[in-house]
């Protein structure tokens, strides 16, 4: 399937400026988003292929907007809903405790 | 309207990701503890020293690198590389007239057992956009100059097949280890962006 996703060959997104000396991960929250994808992969809530289309489907803007690990936390938000691990409802629960939390 | 306005994502991907964490563990899908020590391993287990493991042992042993060109997967294993992300290897050799150069287009497909995580310029647009349209140029970017008269080939690596550039051994490195060998191979030079600069004489670590 064609998609934003399918970058090779498209113009205009100016210079690759790699970073010397990188670490793995740049942010605490990078480091959780990898280890519970992993954990929620390992536990086979879900598949490689299904991982990669739910980064794919994401929207244009939000995609080229968006970090790598932004879109790992966006698929799988999407499809651990998808698979009805999880509901939206609980999620949002979840997300008003810790904002709340948070001040 | 209202009900898009309770479900909208908050913005702040450490909010959100603390509470996917917070609910899967309450749910008793994933074990917190779990999940540390795999961070922990992809921070300090696994990475680029893995693969330049794997080059330095084939620059000293010709009989591994004949079996690493014929069958990667099976010959990365030999060293105790296997897993996640590296179940199907291909070896490609950089030599005289050719040079390669690894990308994922379609998103971030990378050889984990050997290199670890990717860098984010890997997994990022300009990257993926171009090299497969203008190497060289790309390569420029890295400092890389590759002569006119060597062939850039470029792999574009997918989630059923990951690649690892063999680069060519330096000059002035004849009866050198293979743990000094291996510490000249660098990240970049695996993936292709870069090549391995010949040593200073005398420079033997």
């Amino acid at each position: 399937m064609n998609g934003v996703h399918d970058l090779g060959g498209m113009h205009g997104f100016g210079p690759i400026n790699p970073e010397p000396n990188e670490p793995v991960f740049h942010h605490e929250w990078e480091r959780r988003v990898f280890g519970v994808m992993m954990a929620a992969f390992g536990g086979g809530h879900f598949n490689v292929d299904q991982f990669r289309h739910g980064i794919e489907r994401m929207g244009a803007v939000e995609y080229l907007s968006g970090s790598y690990y932004e879109h790992w936390l966006h698929a799988l938000e999407a499809l651990l809903q998808e698979h009805g691990t999880i509901t939206v409802d609980e999620l949002a629960s979840k997300w008003k405790q810790f904002a709340e939390g948070a001040h | 309207m209202a009900e898009h306005a309770h479900t909208a994502p908050p913005s702040d991907p450490e909010l959100r990701i603390k509470a996917l964490e917070s609910l899967l563990a309450e749910k008793k899908l994933i074990d917190p503890a779990a999940v540390d020590a795999i961070i922990e391993t992809y921070e300090t287990k696994i990475g680029p020293r893995n693969g330049a493991r794997v080059v330095a042992r084939a620059w000293t042993d010709p009989e591994y690198k004949a079996r690493l060109l014929a069958d990667a997967t099976k010959a990365i294993a030999e060293l105790g590389f296997s897993g996640a992300q590296g179940e199907d290897m291909v070896v490609v050799e950089n030599t005289e007239e050719v040079h390669n150069v690894v990308v994922c287009t379609l998103c971030s497909c990378y050889p984990w057992p050997t290199l670890g995580l990717p860098p984010v310029w890997y997994k990022a647009a300009p990257y993926r956009a171009r090299v497969v349209s203008d190497p060289r140029g790309v390569l420029l970017e890295f400092g890389t100059v590759v002569s006119d008269d060597v062939e850039v080939r470029v792999w574009d690596s997918n989630a059923e097949l990951r690649y690892l550039v063999l680069p060519r051994r330096p000059e002035g490195t004849d009866g050198w280890s293979e743990e000094q060998l291996a510490a000249l191979v660098s990240r970049d030079s695996m993936i292709g962006t870069a090549t391995i600069p010949t040593p200073a004489p005398g420079a033997a670590p």
